[in-house]
């Protein structure tokens, strides 16, 4: 196990330093002239030379991939070029808004997909089966943003039974955080968990044709405890890795979804950056989403290697 | 381990039946898959008897339909597939049981080890998990029956790996077992996940898990073909040891002449999913009748190299497509007219029997036809009614005693 | 070599139209795409009137006889303006898979061709794309370059290629293995004509599957980007764009929300069923690839 965590990491840190290269040249290569693109043609040179300086643009590009890189490390990611504010500060209040509503969506996509996957493949070719079916590949052909709209005529204005949006922190108001998350957990999680279900489905009906389930049943094992016990950690561990893959579409989604939602989270944080090419703060969230997508890919990893004894030794 | 009363209960009890009575007996079975193209007969119209504590050799090339047999005695084939016939164990119907009554029955009184043990293994689950539940979901032992942990999907996810050593007796008897069959330090190893034993360690778990009951007949399909030789000799004398230890049946099929020749007491040759010849295992090898037989023991290459090596050619048909008559007559040496019409039935034979020549037709020497309870039999027109080979195919029919064209 | 080619292609398409006629939902989804399309290319040219003429007299009128899925906010009728903006997505999406595809077979396949330094580089640089969510990426690099139609279809491109490079190169690890590759490398042909001649074709079935594939994602993706404000620009109509104008007005006038959204539902639905035809019929192992690459 030790070693298998040694040899993930060292497949980790590569990927990392790619992608603080990309969030780098992404904004000091591509987009020209940020501090330009930044103040609109209507600036003067002056002003224009007076900001670079201010954000240290005259050096050469490896300097100040370093500097920036060194600032990463040390906890400092500038200054947003907007406002002012530290992006580490900004970064700190808005993420856990958006952990919390990206855990919440998988959870519910878990929970609601691994279930599904089973009765469907349990009951394959019955009328549970098509409709989870149906229903999941119209949870993945729906886009999320379109579902959240849907929700909030339906359940917010229609029926009235929920916020149409807004966040209270669940810990200062429990109740009140929840009430104003199921929606957006739902409009988030209902892709993931079509996901999780077909994977789960397919990878239970391979499983069953294994031959380690007819030994199962020639030792005379009753149908519940070979399907729970024998079929569904094997039928797991393919689905693990989908679930893992596709947090990356949470952490996306989540930038519509706070939008829709009116959550003041890291997606808000985000696409401000995008329409206001803050491009000082679009790096900043640039390298935390893909260090955050990356990390949760590595305990993926540890998870599938808990369900695969296997693993560990390859 | 035999100091324990409660694991000989079964084989204690079933001891009174009458001895010439067989533990199992197989009569007419056919077995037919529903496919895309229509239904394929995979076997038809298998007898097999097998008394208790005797080994049973059966033994025929890949697609001979061995494992299709020995797969419908546990009822293990899928749905698409519609037995017929009798499968009677111990005055039990098997093919009238359902699914909770033959439960019983699998794993405990009739069980069954695979050529791979590797896949036969639950990948996930510790190999002393895998034997102790099959200890705990038949044995009786107070409070040690299958939890409520492993029941549920969940909490099964989550259970340690020593988790079954909590069931203090039937951890006992496993341990006992893992010692029993070979495997050292069964402490430890007990705790291991199949893909750290070898290939040989797995299969002797296998035979643990499958012996672990005391069952009265032990289903072992090819379990040794996928092993080096000398690990192959020394799971055959381990099968030996325990089946004599228990008093167990064995059905040993393999497609192996040499291992069948040190295994078992008598033989059934199955070709193209027909059995064509049954006998007792040395009168069988010294004086084969039926010409598959015959080409099967010329196939394996002896010590001294005096028999000389003849291996078969073509293949065994296909299932969709068997020729009418014997499914053998197209790779037969001796194949003449009689064998297009039909399949004969089983005739009994004695040691000194010679086939019948064909040498002029209509003079042909043909042996008086012996049904006299001889054990040796084979399906072979060579050794049948003197008018079967005297008349030209399809007008032979009036004549013989069991009138049975190949569909 | 061509015959090969062919052959690949003929069976693709054979396979394809069995798993059709047994497949309802791949039958619908056939259906749909091919009548999306056809709307798509040919009604803006019948049609006489400009989608994007406004007239504000009919602003917000519900569905009519002379408006069927009623008008929006400046009194253009949507019906118009969802057809036309089905052209503005199957033009995006397709033009940027394509751009994906013919990116990640050609890294693909050069890093499976050619093991070591330069493959394993080209496969770091994937996974580090891939270390991005896909929106995040696609909206950055659309700040970046400026917001303009051909830089939707290169974010598109770029977004995608990796998924692309993983599967080429998986098979032609090994396809490369086979005999018949062997056997002319053995001969001394050329590395492009073993690549485009012998290993390529037999690469052709996962990724039509995963271009299929794709091509929902993408149109996902574009409709996210413009309903987020940076997708194609106006006054090009496009789905995602016409669901956000409409949010303001989403209870007075619920059709204008519902239409564009359930354009994007019918067709991203109609692709996934035809993906998962096609994924039946030609390709079982692709996931076992993917996890290989893992």
């Amino acid at each position: 196990m030790y070693r298998y965590v040694l040899k993930r990491l060292a497949q980790y840190v590569p990927v990392l330093i790619g992608v603080s290269v990309i969030a780098f040249l992404l904004v000091h290569v591509l987009s020209g002239d940020p501090v330009r693109t930044m103040l609109g043609t209507g600036a003067t040179e002056e002003q224009v030379e007076h900001v670079r300086t201010q954000l240290g643009l005259n050096a050469p590009l490896h300097v100040r991939y370093l500097s920036w890189l060194a600032g990463v490390l040390g906890g400092d990611f500038g200054r947003s070029i907007m406002s002012g504010e530290s992006v580490s500060s900004l970064i700190l209040t808005t993420l856990p808004r958006t952990l919390w509503l990206a855990f919440g969506a998988a959870v519910l996509s878990i929970g609601i997909g691994i279930p599904a996957g089973v009765v469907s493949a349990v009951h394959r070719y019955s009328k549970w089966d098509y409709g989870a079916t149906l229903l999941a590949f119209g949870g993945i052909s729906i886009p999320n943003f379109f579902l959240g709209i849907v929700l909030i005529l339906l359940f917010a204005e229609h029926l009235a039974w929920l916020p149409s949006g807004g966040y209270v922190s669940p810990l200062a108001d429990p109740v009140e955080g929840f009430r104003r998350l199921i929606l957006p957990w739902i409009a988030l999680g209902t892709a993931l968990a079509s996901i999780v279900m077909r994977m789960m489905r397919s990878s239970l009906l391979e499983v069953m044709n294994d031959q380690y389930i007819e030994t199962a049943t020639a030792k005379g094992l009753t149908r519940d405890l070979i399907r729970n016990k024998h079929a569904i950690a094997n039928a797991l561990i393919p689905t693990v890795t989908i679930v893992g893959l596709n947090v990356g579409y949470l952490l996306g989604g989540a930038i519509v979804i706070e939008e829709i939602f009116a959550i003041p989270g890291f997606g808000q944080l985000t696409l401000n950056a995008v329409l206001n090419r803050d491009f000082v703060v679009l790096q900043g969230v640039l390298l935390v989403t893909a260090f955050l997508f990356t990390s949760v890919n590595f305990i993926v990893d540890l998870v599938y290697a808990y369900l695969d004894p296997r693993i560990t030794y390859e | 381990m035999t100091a324990d009363p409660s694991i000989t209960s079964n084989g204690e009890s079933e001891a009174k039946h009458s001895p010439s009575e067989p533990l199992l007996s197989v009569d007419g079975l056919s077995v037919q898959f529903q496919s895309l193209d229509g239904p394929i007969e995979a076997v038809s119209d298998i007898d097999i008897r097998i008394n208790r504590g005797e080994t049973l050799g059966l033994v025929g090339e890949s697609g001979s339909g061995k494992s299709v047999t020995a797969r419908s005695i546990l009822r293990l084939l899928d749905s698409s597939a519609s037995l017929d016939g009798r499968i009677h164990f111990d005055d039990t119907d098997l093919l009238a049981l359902d699914e909770a009554e033959l439960r019983p029955i699998r794993g405990n009184r009739i069980s069954m080890i695979f050529q791979d043990a590797g896949a036969a293994l639950n990948p996930v689950l510790t190999v002393g998990d895998q034997v102790s539940e099959t200890i705990r979901m038949h044995q009786d032992i107070p409070g040690e029956g299958i939890s409520g942990v492993e029941r549920n999907a969940l909490t099964s996810l989550l259970r340690p790996t020593d988790w079954p050593k909590r069931f203090e007796e039937s951890w006992a008897r496993t341990i006992e077992l893992f010692d029993r069959v070979g495997i050292p330090e069964p402490d430890r190893r007990a705790f291991e996940y199949p893909h750290e034993y070898s290939g040989g360690m797995r299969q002797r778990a296998m035979i643990a898990m499958a012996l672990s009951c005391r069952p009265e007949l032990l289903i072992a399909d090819e379990p040794t073909t996928a092993l080096d030789v000398t690990i192959e000799a020394g799971i055959l004398d381990l099968i030996e040891e325990l089946q004599a230890e228990f008093g167990t049946a064995v059905l040993f099929i393999t497609h192996d002449m040499g291992v069948i020749n040190e295994v078992a007491d008598r033989v059934v040759v199955m070709y193209a999913g027909r059995i064509v010849e049954t006998g007792p295992t040395r009168e069988l090898f010294e004086h084969p009748k039926h010409p598959y037989t015959e080409a099967l023991l010329d196939s394996v290459p002896t010590l001294d190299g005096t028999e000389s090596l003849d291996p078969l050619s073509g293949n065994v048909p296909d299932p969709q497509n068997r020729p009418s008559g014997c499914p053998f007559r197209d790779r037969c040496p001796e194949a003449n007219a009689a064998c297009d019409g039909r399949f004969p039935p089983a005739y009994g034979v004695h040691p000194e029997d010679e086939p019948a020549t064909v040498s002029e037709r209509g003079s042909t020497t043909v042996p008086e036809p012996r049904r006299d309870g001889s054990d040796h039999a084979t399906r072979c027109v060579l050794y049948g009614d003197v008018d079967v080979l005297q008349h030209e195919p399809g007008l032979s029919g009036s004549s013989t005693a069991e009138p049975e064209g190949d569909k | 070599m061509t015959t090969e080619t062919e052959r690949a292609r003929r069976s693709v398409f054979g396979s394809f139209l069995r798993t059709v006629r047994r497949d309802k939902l791949a039958l619908g989804g056939a259906v749909g795409l091919a009548g999306i399309s056809f709307v798509a290319i040919v009604t803006p040219w019948v049609i006489g009137y400009d989608p994007s003429t406004t007239n504000l007299a009919l602003m917000l009128q519900p569905p009519s006889m002379e408006h069927p899925l009623g008008t929006d906010r400046y009194g253009r009728d949507i019906l118009l303006r969802i057809v036309v903006g089905a052209r503005t997505s199957l033009f995006v999406a397709s033009l940027g898979v394509g751009i994906a595809t013919v990116i990640g077979v050609a890294l693909g396949s050069i890093s499976g061709y050619y093991e070591g330094v330069v493959g394993e580089s080209i496969m770091r640089v994937a996974d580090t794309v891939f270390a991005f969510p896909a929106l995040l990426l696609a909206l950055s690099l659309v700040a970046v370059l400026g917001q303009h139609q051909y830089n939707v279809i290169v974010a598109v491109g770029i977004v995608y290629w990796p998924i692309f490079a993983r599967i080429t190169r998986g098979s032609v690890l090994s396809v490369k293995q086979k005999d018949f590759v062997q056997a002319s490398q053995s001969i001394g042909e050329r590395d492009y004509r073993i690549i485009f001649g012998e290993i390529l074709p037999n690469v052709t079935a996962p990724i039509i599957v995963q271009a299929t594939i794709s091509l929902a994602v993408a149109i996902l993706l574009e409709s996210a980007l413009s309903f987020l404000g940076l997708g194609v620009p106006p006054p090009d109509p496009s789905w995602g764009r016409m669901l956000a104008e409409s949010r303001d007005f989403m209870t007075q006038a619920p059709w204008w929300t519902i239409a564009p959204g359930m354009a994007i539902v019918v067709t991203v639905l109609s692709l996934n069923f035809v993906g998962d035809a096609l994924r039946d019929a030609l390709d079982p192992q692709q996931e076992d690839m993917l996890e290989d690459e893992r």
